[in-house]
């Protein structure tokens, strides 16, 4: 039975990404791309990989889905831009190739998989943390988490310098250029709070059980664009010094953590004893806000003119 | 120990390094822009001084320095680690931004030489490529590599369309797609070592890696995913228009350092990472893409009608020299070390002159308007000094004395003529050869009397003199001695043995 499942969702998870290759309208293929996106994370979950499952699936899915919407619809794929036939078979063998040589060499891989995943759990109870994978992300490698959300901030930074000079400190341009409907005012009164509340619900629960920053910070943010998109709540204008700060204060609360380490622990990055779970928890509120509003704003686009 | 002497410490320092650097972004998102560019600026300085403190205590103790994250040893935590060629590395880059920060300064009632957009934008990237450019060259980690390319490409990619031109936009995109398809192939050879031996440290994937074939497969992608973004022949088209088309101070650094850390990458997996038989059966690839990319480019270089294009072909062309490093250097002969060390100061010159040559490249268009060869006769007059610069890199570039390109391609050929590699020492003096011409073909133009009396507009006589210190750094590098470095050797082969959190 579950052998079956496997398979049904394999070949539809194929399905999809040939849906996503073949051309055609750019709207569809979005769609599909998303549904890969959801079939992704069920098989993640499958595979008991439920942290990486939530993030399959509110960013790369959700969160990426919209931005590539967005683009389909600014500037719609006509015959002159579509690439030719040769181009798609060159592209076809590359990935033939590199699909085949992985498919040997994974069948190839030792058994069981050499694994550090014994020794993380061996190390956790020094955490206070019940979530292995919060562990790694905060403790023993909290360096790359840290870089990841410089990554995100860079990446707003990189989408804002593609506007002029005079709109430095302006909004972005709506996302729902005609005026809201009933049905989506509903939905969002609706929808946005308990929406927000599940987000909330992630990111705490992620100390101890699958969830965490990350997917907590994009659920909060697909509901602050759902908010926007039903007229509930203005486009904000990129140059108040309350959002600024809400970009920063993820990235640079964790750093200054980790600055502190040096002092009250004696190194970069770790937790004074007794309070780990307490300051990682802190640490953890600062990441989803930053993440829930760089989101937004990275799906809102550079600034436009408009002055909020 | 106290925290603050913990602080101050050669294995803080470290962590110091990286980190330094993104300080300058809250102060650019807060505080108005004059006043953030000047602490930039300090924060550039600084992160020098960071630099040196590292290479003077790599030198002094004869010895890498190292760090772990949160106190915790690898394999479990991440290791930061700086031998001599790491520390090389870091101080070569600090030097070479500082300048190109000074450089950029807005002078008051003039145009900024960062681009016309988003003032804060060029020196927040500036910082962010700088933090990652020093965690490339301290990373022991494959996962963490993995995260510091990230924040190179996000950071380095909207420095090419910082004036928002369309055809600036196109090659910024195209440089997004190379560099992305990178990231990508690197991160499947590392999910691969890690499924073979259950850590992402080099030090430990080295100790155990033979050349199996899941091995050489994950080799391969990363190998593949570092020559894209490296630009190495056939996979350079994308560099051209985004080194050409950038404002000049983010040219320069984009073919001055950014395009140094995948090269750095590839020199630590195949001289590290991999068994030394497979590097040895590997790196004349390596030098054959090397050679068709001095020769190619450097053909191409000298048909190009503009000059910041010329100095941009020139880049991809430069970077094959670096690839012939590699069959010389894998080879276990006493004039490895000797090639080695060449390779670094070909690396470390270049960085320097051709920094040097686009600062001059883009004061020259400043000044007339435009930058078409063609259009350059008699520019010497108008901007002696930046023409200085532009031919005292350009005489680096050649490989003539003094330069440091003298001393480097000398290095390079000696190890090639005794390690009997005589195709790479024809190719590397082809390549000097070429270089002549393209550089030759500018200043002599320059250097003529003009048709008609040239109309241009006054520059900012310190950014001329920027870009002239940095030419007469690489100038600099000729007076090194004609030995093998003991200083880049320091903590090779790498280990982690003595070290404690």
């Amino acid at each position: 039975m579950s052998l079956l499942l496997d398979a049904i969702l394999a070949l539809l998870v194929l399905a999809a990404a040939v849906r996503v290759a073949a051309g055609g309208d750019g709207f569809a293929r979005v769609v599909a791309f998303m549904g890969v996106g959801l079939l992704l994370g069920l098989i993640w979950v499958r595979l008991a990989a439920v942290d990486v499952a939530l993030t399959e699936v509110a960013v790369g899915s959700g969160i990426t889905g919209l931005v590539l919407l967005q683009a389909a619809a600014d500037a719609p794929l006509t015959r002159e831009r579509e690439v030719g036939l040769l181009y798609h078979l060159c592209a076809g063998m590359v990935g033939l190739v590199v699909f085949a040589a992985l498919a040997v060499v994974v069948l190839l891989l030792p058994d069981p998989a050499p694994s550090l995943a014994p020794d993380v759990v061996r190390a956790l109870p020094a955490t206070d943390l019940g979530n292995p994978v919060t562990g790694v992300l905060l403790v023993f490698r909290a360096l790359d988490t840290l870089l990841e959300t410089m990554v995100l901030l860079v990446a707003l930074i990189g989408v804002w310098s593609l506007s002029p000079d005079r709109h430095w400190r302006r909004a972005p341009a709506p996302l729902w250029p005609a005026p809201p409907s009933g049905a989506l005012d509903f939905l969002a009164r609706v929808l946005v709070p308990i929406g927000a509340l599940v987000g909330i619900y992630m990111f705490w629960a992620g100390a101890d059980v699958p969830g965490g920053a990350f997917q907590g910070g994009a659920v909060l943010a697909a509901m602050a664009l759902m908010a926007m998109m039903a007229g509930l709540s203005p486009v904000p204008a990129i140059g108040g010094a309350g959002l600024r700060l809400a970009v920063l204060a993820g990235p640079f609360a964790f750093l200054g953590v980790g600055i502190a380490g040096w002092f009250l622990a004696g190194a970069f990055l770790d937790y004074p004893e007794g309070f780990e779970k307490t300051v990682i928890i802190a640490v953890e509120v600062a990441i989803t806000v930053s993440i829930a509003v760089t989101l937004a704003l990275l799906v809102l686009g550079p600034p436009m003119g408009r002055k909020a | 120990m106290s925290g603050a002497v913990l602080f101050a410490s050669a294995d803080a320092l470290l962590v110091v390094a990286v980190i330094l650097p993104l300080f300058a972004v809250p102060v650019l998102f807060l505080a108005p822009s004059r006043i953030a560019e000047r602490a930039t600026v300090v924060v550039l300085g600084l992160s020098l001084l960071v630099a040196l403190a590292i290479a003077g205590g790599v030198g002094r103790s004869g010895a890498a320095a190292a760090s772990f994250i949160g106190g915790w040893r690898p394999p479990l935590g991440v290791g930061l680690r700086a031998d001599g060629f790491s520390a090389f590395m870091l101080v070569m880059t600090a030097a070479v931004l500082l300048a190109t920060g000074l450089f950029a300064m807005t002078t008051p009632g003039r145009s900024r030489a960062g681009g016309e957009r988003m003032p804060p934008a060029f020196w927040m990237l500036l910082a962010s490529v700088f933090s990652a450019l020093n965690l490339v060259f301290l990373a022991e980690d494959l996962f963490t590599l993995y995260v510091a390319l990230e924040l190179l490409t996000f950071a380095a990619v909207p420095l090419v369309c910082l004036e928002g031109k369309l055809a600036q936009v196109e090659a910024a995109l195209r440089y997004l797609l190379f560099a992305l398809f990178g990231s990508l192939l690197y991160l499947l050879g590392v999910v691969v070592i890690y499924g073979l031996y259950g850590t992402l440290d080099i030090i430990l994937v080295a100790r155990e890696a033979t050349a199996s074939p899941g091995f050489v497969l994950a080799l391969a992608l990363m190998t593949a995913g570092m020559m894209a973004k490296a630009a190495l022949f056939p996979l350079h088209l994308w560099l051209p228009p985004a080194h050409s088309g950038a404002p000049p101070a983010a040219s320069a650094l984009l073919s001055a350092v950014v395009i140094k850390a995948p090269i750095f990458l590839l020199v630590r997996f195949w001289l590290d990472l991999a068994p030394s038989t497979l590097a040895v059966a590997v790196a004349p690839m390596l030098a054959g893409l090397g050679a068709a990319a001095i020769v190619v480019c450097s053909l191409v270089a000298l048909a190009q009608p503009r000059l910041k294009l010329l100095i941009a072909y020139s880049t991809a062309a430069q970077i094959g020299y670096l690839f012939l490093m590699f069959p010389l250097a894998a080879a276990s002969s006493p004039w490895s070390a000797l090639a080695w060390t060449g390779g670094a100061l070909h690396l470390a010159s270049h960085a320097f002159s051709k920094a040097a040559m686009f600062m001059a490249a883009g004061l020259i268009a400043e000044a007339l308007g435009h930058d078409r060869i063609a259009g350059l006769s008699g520019v010497g007059r108008v901007v002696p000094v930046s023409l200085f610069a532009f031919g005292l890199g350009g005489l680096s570039l050649m490989g003539l004395p003094p330069a440091g390109g003298f001393v480097a391609k000398v290095m390079l050929l000696s190890a090639a003529v005794h390690l009997g590699a005589w195709w790479i020492a024809a190719v590397i003096l082809l390549g000097g050869l070429l270089a002549g011409g393209y550089v030759l073909k500018v200043v002599v133009l320059a250097l003529q009397r003009p048709a008609e009396p040239l109309v241009a507009q006054p520059v900012a006589h310190w950014r001329e003199w920027v870009a002239l210190a940095l030419a007469l750094v690489a100038v600099g590098f000729g007076f090194v001695p004609l030995e093998p470095s003991h200083f880049l050797f320091i903590g090779r082969p790498a280990s982690w043995a003595g070290m404690v959190p």
